[in-house]
């Protein structure tokens, strides 16, 4: 029986950091994973396929029953921890059960936030965030959804909703769309590019109120603008779930503090993930988190790795619109130089950020096939002086030319 | 160039460029192009033919033409006329000022361009009927010094030798002549004579130009003093008695007086070493191969025509070729090369301002005999202003009206700025032109008149070796464009004179030219071609190629005919005479503001004012910028690099060109080529800088000795604009404008940067714009399209690394642009080899469908194996469904919908 390692957490991080450790020390835990969905785990940047209807829900299934079953993990999903003791090394579940734990990994991820207007508790105010929102939100298809919010998350719900035949209006409280991804021009040929796909955009728009008796019939905006609406999801931003970590005496300030090693305040305990935060930050990204889950899963096999933080690249998951942004896209770093490619007729931008000869921030829309490439040479800071004039134009002619 | 089509035959016919007068098969295509080859049956070229000759077909566009008369309105805009007004009002404005100012107030500047038919007209007109000999043409700006050395030793303007002499010639000399740039085909001759036989060649040029390359001796002679090296033969094969002495007894007068001045000149080999500024080991060489050689022919062209002592120097050739009798055999005598495709015609029918007609001159005889043939009216009497003169009286105001024929004098003629102002002050002036645009037409012309171009007429040209060929129509006239021969005689006819112009053919006007060229001859003329007197219009049209002279009884002639060998020259005493020239001595000193020597001259693929190669993209590509030799030495003293820009000035003008740093170029000396203008470039009108300094003889302009100055001149920028139609530049840019298929291209030198230039784009190329910026190394690129189609591109860059058009010119020879080459359009770079992955479907790893597909044929069976293969799916797995549906291969139209923008119903 090897040493008892409870996961509290059943979504992306967890799955990843399982497949990880059980590639390099199969055998030396005796793994636990708890889970409050009652499911599998599954592929969430796959939710606005499956409420368009791209795909069912097998097809999110990150891994089988019996993948967790070769790894002999004990899966106990559709259950709350409910209480975690770090002297005592116990852990409670909501159905009361205890289960000890010698390590223990935080992998509670996020939630969504909730805004504070008249009228959030109405029939037909969904968030969106899990199976159970898609579930939900599914039944209002082919009526008029309002979504709030016009970041990632949003222009995904909105485009699963459209695609299902809704009639979807996007309210965004900024003048532009995905502006922590996205600089002006970038965000301009979203807007195009998302209106042609029949959803309306409006920016500079802030709800004001959900309007309805029982259901939700209409929202008013700031500006005393109504948009009618059978349904309005919400989707202005996740928070980390630290209540737990915090409840048991953890550090937790967005999210649950942890260090290099992905350790938090207490010895043995980390966390990685949306709920964790490292250096101040807290990601929201899948990439950051399955980063995380690979460096803990090296240490926790006993290789000594340390994690110095992610440099985000963002992609937007709706089909047949490309966006790739990373680092300081919006060169607010001193002695930033801008590279600058567009072609609208084309539905192409690219713009590269340099600093000191080395590039810091690329966001592309429309081509966004040398994002990976452009966010290596971010993490590598590596000059890029030699490819510089064909840099914007990508991986293949800038090194064939500087060859 | 266009495919032949079948159905046509090929037109035999000969090309409008150089005096060597190559015969073209045209082979129309049935929409308005030809493919053009050489004539295998024609004896200047036997088929071959040059650069520019096999690009003809590039240049038969209608897009510059001029298609209709018109007249300039009172707000200064041409208006389109129909032809009879426009007649009307050329006939009545030249009889107005003839009636007001008399007959010296009117002029006509003519071209080595026109048909002898068109020439013998216009000529005809002016000096019989208008009544002054107020005609030059822009032979005078070419070949005028021959013309008076010919006419000064022989007693007519005749060129001895044919080019069958280059083939027979043990040595080769060739003074101030380019050859190989610009008698490219004789060149060739020349070169397979020198590899057959071994033939000697010595070039004598200030440059070592491409003639020079191919020399077993060059002679980088100091500028104008090929006088004092010809002098120095003389004395030379004097001092050895290798002179012809019975010859020069039993044929020639004046020998002892014109080797004395020769001796005074130049007294001995030192001495010619000393002047000339070559090494003495080379002269004395020279002076050996000339006495041991004496099958010698000596070609030259405009480096000693174009001097304002060219025709003692055509004399002093003259003189070496004379006193060693070698003259009039095969293989042996002086050649002057001309320039143009029919200076010669034009020699023959009289269009120079000193000539009268049929290689008559002003004497009361001959005024009289050329007025009873004419039955004219009013003769002119005596010798007219040479072209400079012309222009400079029109300048004082004594002429007040000009009629241009095929040239562009704003442009070619010394001084050229003076020479626009002064064509601005005409009460009238008439431009029979092919094209809308030129720098003379610019100048104001009030009368534009649409004259056929090459291909479209029909009649005659004569070549250097005194070859006279058809040039024949194979595409139909432009427009309302007419032959000059029939404007001229629609002219002539409404000032009274329709019994004396009753032309409805160029073969009618042929033939009356050549009775007049046998008219009371009884050889006592050279130019006699009496035996086409009579020739029927279907004899005319099937004109093989015919060399005079061929008197009226005689057939043509299977071997060439040569003059002189047994003398028989056309002075009263039937001998040639010896001409002691000049002490040889610059016009025109340098001085400390000057310093320099500016040579003119031509380039390999241009011609002229470009106004015909300038449509050939091809050519284009030789050079395409107006440049400015300059040799290393100078140029680092005065930090001119290679492949920057230079102002040369002169006391005339300045240009702005780019500098070619050459070690070719002697130094102290500067180059530059005459064809640009106003029209192709910013400031490179060559002309201006030229002094108008003439030849007191030929009254030929000097354009190969003016003092200029240079200093370097700074652009931080520079570039190319593509477009579809031609763009106009922005004031302050330096460029010069270049043919490319499909499209026109400019390429500019500026010190406005990117983000003016930004600031521009849309307005200069379209409003559906790709760009590229990068501010900081001041990049700016921009593409602009209309319905999928490559419409205009500007690219401006650091000048150290300027852009090259080279792969975006393909791009626009192109119908469509491909996805890929639209991607990389604004690298400037070559798409070759650049494959696509196509759409992305992973995300994370940017695997594209291509490459996934790829890797589906290549037997990735499962997402699972493409995610082993390619990563694909391997990460955040949005892709997976997509990944399965490739593999389900059923998704070709929903994602090629996803890529483009397309109608939303083209969703499966």
């Amino acid at each position: 029986m090897g040493e008892p390692l409870v996961v509290i957490g059943n979504g992306m991080a967890a799955a990843r950091l399982v497949e990880e450790l059980a590639k390099r020390a199969l055998g030396r835990y005796a793994l636990a994973v708890i889970g409050e969905e009652p499911r599998l785990a599954y592929n969430r940047v796959l939710l606005s396929a499956l409420l368009a209807q791209e795909v069912g829900f097998p097809e999110i299934e990150l891994k089988p029953a019996q993948w967790w079953r070769d790894r002999g993990v004990t899966l106990r999903y559709g259950m709350r921890a409910s209480r975690v003791d770090p002297i005592a090394r116990e852990l409670t579940l909501s159905s009361g059960a205890r289960l000890s734990f010698s390590k223990l990994v935080f992998a509670t991820g996020s939630q969504p936030i909730k805004l504070d207007l008249p009228g959030m508790d109405l029939t037909g105010v969904f968030t969106f965030r899990d199976v159970e929102d898609v579930k939900a939100i599914a039944k209002t298809a082919g009526t008029r959804v309002v979504v709030i919010g016009g970041g990632l998350l949003g222009l995904e719900a909105a485009y699963g909703l459209s695609k299902a035949g809704a009639q979807v209006t996007v309210l965004h409280l900024m003048d532009r769309l995905m502006e922590r991804q996205l600089d002006a021009p970038a965000a301009r040929m979203l807007k195009r590019a998302v209106e042609g796909r029949r959803i309306a955009v409006r920016l500079n728009a802030e709800a004001a109120r959900i309007m309805g008796a029982r259901r939700v019939e209409a929202v008013e905006l700031r500006d005393g603008g109504v948009i009618a609406a059978d349904a309005v999801v919400v989707a202005v931003g996740i928070r980390a779930n630290t209540e737990l970590a915090r409840a048991a005496g953890l550090k937790v300030d967005r999210g649950i503090a942890v260090d290099d090693q992905l350790e938090t305040s207490v010895q043995g305990i980390h966390a990685i993930g949306e709920c964790a935060e490292h250096r101040g930050l807290c990601y929201g990204l899948v990439e950051p988190a399955y980063e995380q889950a690979q460096v803990l899963a090296r240490r926790l096999a006993g290789e000594s790795a340390t994690y110095g933080g992610s440099v985000p690249a963002t992609n937007l998951k709706v089909a047949g619109i490309h966006v790739f942004s990373a680092g300081d896209f919006l060169a607010t770093t001193a002695g930033a130089e801008e590279i600058v490619l567009s072609d609208p007729g084309f539905g192409v931008y690219k713009k590269l950020v340099i600093a000191n000869g080395r590039l810091i921030g690329a966001v592309l829309f429309g081509d966004t096939a040398d994002g990976p490439w452009y966010l290596e040479l971010i993490r590598s800071g590596s000059s890029i002086e030699r490819l510089r004039d064909d840099l914007v134009f990508g991986r293949t002619l800038a090194t064939r030319a500087a060859a | 160039m266009n495919a032949p089509s079948p159905e046509l035959p090929a037109v035999r016919t000969t090309c409008p460029y150089c005096g060597v007068g190559c015969g073209l098969l045209a082979r129309p295509d049935g929409y308005g192009g030809a493919a053009i080859t050489g004539d295998p049956g024609h004896p200047a070229n036997f088929g071959r033919i040059c650069s520019k000759g096999s690009a003809l077909g590039e240049t038969l566009g209608l897009g510059e033409r001029l298609l209709h008369p018109m007249l300039r309105q009172a707000d200064g805009r041409l208006a389109r006329v129909e032809w009879p007004d426009a007649l009307d009002r050329v006939a009545t404005g030249f009889e107005r000022i003839c009636a007001r100012n008399g007959p010296d107030a009117v002029a006509f500047y003519l071209s080595g361009q026109l048909l002898t038919e068109d020439y013998y007209v216009a000529n005809k007109l002016m000096k019989g009927f208008i009544g002054s000999s107020n005609v030059d043409t822009n032979s005078r700006l070419c070949m005028a010094s021959s013309v008076a050395g010919h006419i000064r030793a022989f007693g007519a303007d005749t060129v001895p030798g044919t080019y069958e002499d280059l083939d027979h010639a043990d040595l080769l000399i060739l003074v101030g002549s380019n050859t190989a740039w610009c008698h490219p085909v004789l060149f060739q001759r020349m070169v397979e004579n020198k590899r057959g036989r071994g033939t000697k060649v010595v070039v004598i040029d200030p440059r070592r130009t491409a003639t020079a390359e191919e020399a077993d001796l060059h002679l980088p002679i100091a500028p104008g003093m090929d006088t004092a090296l010809f002098c120095g033969l003389l004395v030379h094969l004097a001092d050895l008695c290798a002179l012809d002495y019975r010859y020069i007894d039993a044929h020639t007068s004046g020998f002892e007086n014109t080797l004395a001045q020769a001796r005074a000149i130049a007294p001995d080999l030192a001495a010619t070493a000393r002047i000339t500024r070559l090494p003495q080991a080379e002269v004395a060489r020279f002076f050996e191969l000339f006495h041991a050689t004496p099958n010698t022919v000596t070609c030259f062209s405009q480096g000693v025509n174009q001097s304002a002592q060219g025709t003692d120097k055509v004399n002093a050739i003259i003189n070496c070729h004379l006193a060693s009798g070698r003259i009039g055999r095969r293989g042996q005598g002086p050649f002057s090369l001309t320039g143009q495709p029919n200076a010669m015609g034009g020699r023959e029918v009289g269009g120079l301002a000193n000539q009268l007609a049929a290689h008559m001159r002003f004497t009361p005889a001959d005024v009289d005999r050329v007025g009873r043939f004419w039955n004219a009216p009013r003769m002119a009497a005596r010798e007219g202003p040479k072209a400079v003169q012309i222009f400079e009286a029109i300048a004082r105001g004594k002429i007040k009206a000009l009629w241009v024929m095929a040239t562009n004098p704003a442009v070619s003629l010394p001084r050229a700025g003076h020479v626009r102002e002064a064509l601005k002050t005409l009460d009238l002036l008439v431009v029979s032109e092919n094209v809308l645009c030129n720098d003379t037409v610019d100048a104001g012309a009030h009368i534009l008149l649409p004259a056929a171009a090459w291909g479209e007429k029909d009649g005659t040209v004569t070549n250097s070796e005194r070859r006279i060929s058809r040039q024949r129509r194979f595409l139909p006239a432009a427009g309302e464009a007419k032959p000059d021969w029939w404007i001229v005689t629609q002219v002539a006819r409404r000032m009274g004179f329709a019994a004396q112009f009753p032309y409805d053919s160029a073969a009618e006007i042929f033939r009356e030219h050549a009775a007049l060229s046998a008219f009371e001859n009884g050889g006592r003329r050279d130019f006699d071609i009496g035996a086409l007197a009579a020739i029927s219009d279907e004899a005319f049209n099937a004109l093989d190629p015919v060399q005079w002279p061929l008197r009226a009884g005689e057939a043509p002639r299977e071997r060439d005919r040569r003059f002189f060998m047994e003398g028989g020259f056309y002075t009263v005493d039937q001998r040639a005479r010896f001409i002691a020239p000049e002490r040889p001595a610059a016009r025109v000193p340098t001085s400390k503001q000057f310093p320099f020597r500016l040579n003119t001259g031509r380039v390999r693929d241009q011609w002229h004012t470009m106004t015909r190669s300038g449509l050939s993209a091809r050519l284009g590509t030789h050079t395409p910028e107006p440049f400015v030799e300059v040799h290393p030495t100078d140029a680092k003293a005065l930090d001119l690099p290679d492949g920057g820009f230079a102002k040369v000035a002169t006391p005339w003008g300045s240009c702005v060109l780019k500098v070619a740093v050459d070690e070719r170029q002697r130094r102290g000396c500067l180059f530059a080529p005459i064809h640009w203008s106003d029209a192709t470039a910013s400031a490179a009108r060559v002309g201006d800088l030229v002094m108008p300094e003439t030849d007191r003889y030929s009254g030929q302009p000097d354009a190969k000795a003016t003092p200029a100055s240079i200093a370097p001149v700074r652009f931080a920028f520079r570039g190319f604009a593509l477009t579809r139609r031609p763009l106009s530049p922005p004031p302050g840019t330096w460029w010069a404008r270049v043919a490319v298929a499909r499209a026109s291209g400019l390429l500019l030198a500026t010190n406005e940067g990117p983000e003016v230039w930004r600031g521009r784009a849309r307005q200069m190329l379209g409003t559906e714009l790709a760009e590229y910026v990068d501010q900081q190394r001041g990049v700016y690129r921009a593409a602009s399209f209309a319905a999928g189609e490559l419409t205009g591109c500007l690219f401006i860059g650091a000048a150290e690394t300027a852009p090259q058009w080279d792969a975006v010119k393909t791009l626009f020879a192109a119908q469509t642009l491909a996805d890929d080459a639209r991607r990389v359009l604004l690298t400037g770079r070559s798409a070759e080899g650049f494959v696509s992955a196509g759409p992305i479907v992973c995300a994370c790893f940017s695997v594209g469908m291509a490459t996934i597909r790829a890797a589906i044929q290549a037997g990735a069976a499962s997402a699972e194996a493409i995610g082993e293969a390619l990563r694909a799916g391997t990460n955040c797995g949005s892709c997976l469904p997509e990944l399965k549906r490739l593999l389900a291969g059923a998704d070709l139209a929903a994602d090629s919908a996803a890529t483009a923008p397309q109608p939303a119903d083209a969703s499966p």
